[in-house]
């Protein structure tokens, strides 16, 4: 028993640097019981500030607890835990460290009580994450793992000078709701977003996801988005402009991920439409929004967890990665098939499964507040959920026509952590409030009313029907068409088509602007500077002491005011 | 105890003809090696003694202040003292192996005594508290510098090195110019008597040009931009253990010397009240940081590419003393420090990577990654440092020059500090890229580098992250210094 709150960051890092260094006989061991530990102590943990430190002149508070606090950092030691025992023989073992590490970073910023805490462990977590992209191995999952990582030092960056700015003009680095009112708060605001793969900056998200190996995307999955979630919910709780920005995402991660064939990026896109539906959450505000928030951030991590696990499964299996080379596994993997299935019908919201549970909460939330059309277009939203991963997924990689492929399904432990996620959706499903007990606020919802059931029911079957109905079309097109938002997608699509053809001008108008301008200064430089350069020759002693004269005459002249 | 401010410059001094009289082998090395352990020790004892008893003076020769030479020791130049203890006593280990490969038997002796009087001219400008001292310092260091960089196994080290001899010799009579200007002003050299008699003659003619010959000569030494064109060449030609050596120190000690000069002697109301010093500084750093940054990227060799982002740094540092607030100080004294542990650690790590592959071509390095591994996580831990990554000192003087620029609302800089950030990246990148993503084509495979230039290279990379974590130090001298120096200029 120890009764000092040692943080449990600290316990994952160590965990990760274990694994790093233990024989291979012990590396097993290390993985699995890491999490736990950790998992234990935060249940350890009592509310209120716990632990700080000196750092930049401030008292860091590096460990901070709650019950939404406790609720995710949870969240992120099971995360670890589930990718652990899902790559516990296959991946590398560097993988796993990066891996725990990166989670250590998730957990970190759960219980970070002040800002620059917060700033720290969002670092660790860039850092680590890039590397798990780079353990994919292949050129592209480097490429990747390049754009993913300065994208993130970006928004590291920017969150810094956000941090800073609020520091220097208030005095106070705490953690608590800011109002979006001066500068700072802003740029701390979108310091956090890009994260959260907000727009502008979805793309990262499904750009660097789907190439990291099949044990890697399960913890891709499960922390990035999620801390910065976390991260609204305490800085930003109620800020009308994150309704906004989440049905942006909501939209942008369904129309995306009906166009994709790589079974992993509609995956990635759906995590966006999820993390959409969070942020909405967040931006109601209320106690009832965010409560739907944390449940729907932990429900969503076990079904997408299961869901990567499934992909991931199938990727090792066959290799493949692409709706069109994919189909028929169901025959040979039904383990497989089966909880990615469950799954599926969880992120879809289905009644019984966990993704029902959690996401009824935000919808209610918005009902309560009479926001009537955000209530329709998330509506009209599940609806489009169902279609691109509740059916899309599992059709076209399970079912569908026959690949002619006989995988077997996937080692003992995979498998043993898809079945144990694939539990956990339908035990939350059928007793939310095992999960309903664990949320920041008291929760009086019962989301299994006969007039909701009903209705999620015809929701989904109609939707149902739709996909089958069109599903020519969509496998002709890749596109696809639906009943009563069928006007409202359309035009979606018209749009960000035309924002493509507008992107693409302006990037063609920029290279060109490059090529005359910036290019021909960008050679100069080189032709200066390398050695030979104008800049860099053997005797530029007299350009040299050209600038040592102009520098002089400069000073004297401006000097003589 | 009151002679350690003079023995901490005698010493190395002292040590340099030993060194050269020794006969060739282990001994020269082992003396310069005790002797820059003991210039540590003593900086320590010197803080030590700063932070209990307040600025001190000593006499030379018991002349009294203003006739005789005086030193004066506070916290700024006590804390320059530390850094250049820090580093020689670190780079000497590494020096034995290094330069055994890369140099003649017959040169070593002079190698070391060069490197002690190097150590001893950059002791000498921070101890004292004499304008002309410092000049005399600064050829002492200098004279050995060119021959430090001269020594360089590549035959480009020799013009190299000449360019420097030209350069430094420009930039050294500047400052001679200056100074003899303002003497003939105000009939005294001693730094305090100059602060006290400057502002009766401020608003002559003589004052200013003395401030223009004197702000140019220096920013020459120090490698502002463009009066960086030197500096590349120089770096990148000298034997390893120079280059982290002068990397590390040279530059730093001739910001403490602006500093010194804006702030002490002329005083801020006077340089950045009268004179548009602050503006034209800053000018010249933003455009520095960003130039020099960009410029690193397209380098082929390592060594350049560092040495160019040595110039984008020395643009931090001026940018902090051109802000005018404590902040801004705190920032550039901070970064002083903080960068002489980075590129100490970055050009170490270069010499154990020359040490097996005889060259810093970045397209040699193919494959380093696995057949170096501690090498080039040296190299990555100092490079994140370079960065700004968290728990490195990379990211605290960061910390300090965003804050001080946020404080003055000062946009502008931050994105610039924020865009050479991102292009220290890149030029990072491309060296980790090469080393950890690019298999090797060459047949032979390099073993990692010896144990004894291992060690001191991780004993700085250790450093850069526990002075990354536990700020009390640095920060906490480098704000004395900038209240002391500002409370001194008003």
């Amino acid at each position: 028993m120890f009764e000092m709150a040692f943080p449990p960051a600290f316990i994952l890092m160590l965990g990760a640097l274990l694994i790093a260094l233990a024989r291979p006989g012990m590396r097993p061991v290390i993985v699995l019981l890491t999490p736990i530990v950790t998992a234990y102590a935060i249940w350890q943990l009592p509310d209120g500030v716990l632990m700080t430190a000196p750092f930049l002149g401030y008292q860091i508070e590096l460990v901070e607890a709650n019950d939404l606090r406790r609720l995710f950092g949870t969240m992120f030691a099971m995360m670890a835990f589930i990718g652990g025992l899902f790559g516990l023989k296959q991946a590398k073992w560097y993988e796993l460290a990066a891996g725990y590490a990166y989670a250590a970073g998730a957990v970190g910023v759960s219980f970070a009580g002040d800002l620059i805490t917060l700033f720290l462990f969002w670092e660790f977590m860039a850092l680590f994450s890039t590397v798990v992209v780079w353990c994919g191995g292949t050129p592209a999952a480097k490429r990747a793992g390049v754009r993913y990582a300065l994208m993130h030092l970006t928004g590291g960056i920017i969150l810094k000078i956000g941090i800073e700015g609020v520091m220097i003009h208030t005095g106070s680095i705490e953690i608590q709701a800011l109002a979006l009112n001066n500068f700072d708060t802003w740029v701390v605001l979108i310091g956090v977003l890009v994260n959260a793969a907000a727009p502008p900056f979805c793309a990262w998200l499904a750009d660097a996801y789907p190439e990291g190996s099949p044990f890697g995307t399960v913890f891709l999955a499960a922390f990035t988005t999620k801390s910065s979630v976390l991260a609204l919910m305490l800085l930003f709780p109620g800020e009308p402009v994150l309704i906004w920005i989440g049905m942006y995402m909501v939209f942008y991660g369904i129309i995306w991920a009906l166009l994709e064939n790589d079974m992993r990026r509609i995956l990635a896109y759906s995590s966006v439409n999820q993390v959409g539906f969070m942020i909405v959450g967040v931006g109601i505000g209320t106690q009832m929004a965010l409560n739907g928030a944390a449940a729907h951030a932990f429900a969503h991590n076990i079904f997408k967890g299961l869901l990567m696990m499934s992909a991931g499964a199938v990727l090792y299996q066959t290799g493949k990665r692409k709706c069109t080379d994919l189909g028929g596994l169901y025959q040979s993997m039904p383990i497989t098939a089966l909880c990615g299935t469950i799954g599926a019908l969880a992120i879809s919201a289905f009644p019984f499964t966990s993704g029902f549970a959690s996401k009824s909460l935000i919808n209610q939330a918005a009902a309560d507040q009479h926001l009537i059309w955000i209530w329709y277009a998330l509506t009209a939203a599940s609806a489009g959920v169902f279609l691109h991963a509740g059916i899309k997924f599992p059709w076209y990689v399970f079912f569908q026509k026959d690949s002619r492929m006989r995988p077997p399904d996937p080692a003992w432990n995979m498998r043993a952590a898809m079945i144990l996620f694939a539990s956990a959706c339908i035990v939350i499903g059928c007793f939310p409030n095992l999960l309903y007990q664990y949320l920041p606020y008291p929760v009086e919802y019962q989301p299994y009313t006969g007039e909701h059931l009903v209705t999620q029911f015809q929701l989904l079957l109609f939707s149902g029907l739709a996909f089958f109905v069109m599903l020519p079309l969509m496998k002709r097109t890749l596109t696809i068409s639906l009943d009563f938002d069928w006007f409202y997608r359309v035009l979606m699509i018209r749009v960000a088509q035309l924002l493509m053809r507008v992107w693409a001008q302006l990037v063609g108008l920029a290279e060109a602007l490059w090529a005359r301008t910036g290019a021909p200064v960008a050679q100069r430089m080189k032709d200066w500077h390398l050695p030979g350069g104008l800049l860099a020759q053997t005797w530029p002693t007299g350009s040299m002491t050209v600038w040592v004269v102009v520098i002089l005459v400069m000073v004297v002249v401006l000097g003589q005011r | 105890m009151e002679h350690l401010q003079v023995l901490i410059v005698l010493v190395p001094l002292l040590s340099a003809p030993l060194c050269a009289l020794l006969p060739s082998g282990r001994w020269p090395w082992l003396l310069a090696t005790l002797a820059s352990w003991a210039t540590l020790a003593m900086a320590l004892v010197l803080l030590g003694r700063v932070e209990s008893l307040g600025p001190l003076s000593y006499e030379l020769g018991n002349w009294a202040a203003p006739w005789g030479i005086e030193y004066r020791l506070d916290y700024a130049n006590a804390m320059v003292q530390l850094l250049l203890g820090v580093v020689a006593a670190v780079v000497m280990p590494f020096a034995y192996r290094s330069a055994r490969q890369e140099l003649d038997n017959d040169r070593q002796p002079g190698f070391y005594a060069a490197l002690m009087l190097l150590l001893a001219g950059l002791l000498g400008i921070t101890a004292t508290g004499d304008a002309f001292n410092v000049f005399v310092f600064l050829e002492v260091s200098s004279l050995s510098t060119y021959t430090l960089i001269a020594l360089g196994r590549d035959r480009r080290a020799l013009t190299s090195s000449f360019r420097y001899l030209i350069m430094g010799t420009v930039g050294a009579t500047f400052f001679l110019i200056g100074v003899g200007l303002l003497y003939s002003l105000t009939g005294t050299l001693n730094m305090a008597d100059l602060a006290e008699r400057l502002p009766a003659v401020a608003s002559h003619r003589t004052v200013h040009t003395a401030v223009a010959f004197l702000v140019v000569g220096i920013c020459l030494k120090l490698a502002l931009f463009p009066l960086h064109l030197w500096l590349p060449n120089a770096y990148a030609y000298a034997p390893s253990a120079v280059s982290a050596m002068v990397a590390a120190t040279s530059t730093k000690v001739m910001v403490y010397v602006l500093i010194r000069f804006l702030y002490t002697i002329l005083g801020v109301d006077f340089s950045f009240g009268r004179l548009p010093l602050a503006q034209i500084l800053m000018v010249l750093s933003v455009i520095g940081m960003l130039t020099a940054s960009a410029v690193a990227i397209s380098q082929p060799n390592a060594k350049r590419l560092l040495a160019y982002s040595s110039v984008a740094q020395v643009g931090y540092m001026v940018l902090g003393v051109s802000l005018v607030s404590a902040l801004g100080l705190t920032a550039a004294l901070l970064h002083m420090f903080n960068h002489a542990l980075m590129k100490g650690a970055l050009f170490m790590a270069l010499g154990c990577v020359s040490f097996r592959l005889g060259g810093t071509d970045v397209a040699q390095m193919k494959g380093l990654g696995r057949s170096m591994p501690w090498t080039m996580a040296a190299f990555v831990a100092g490079g994140l440092s370079l960065i700004g990554v968290p728990l490195t000192v990379g990211f605290i003087s960061k910390w300090y020059l965003v804050l001080a620029a946020l404080e003055q609302g000062w946009w502008p800089l931050v994105v610039a500090i924020l865009l050479s950030s991102l292009l220290a990246v890149i030029y990072v990148w491309r060296v980790v890229e090469v080393a950890y993503f690019q298999p090797s084509e060459s047949r032979d495979i390099h073993r990692e580098a010896p144990l004894a230039l291992l060690l001191p290279t991780w004993i700085l990379v250790l450093a850069n992250v526990y002075f990354g974590i536990d700020t009390r130090l640095t920060v906490g001298v480098a704000e004395q210094a900038a209240a002391a120096l500002l409370g001194a200029g008003r």
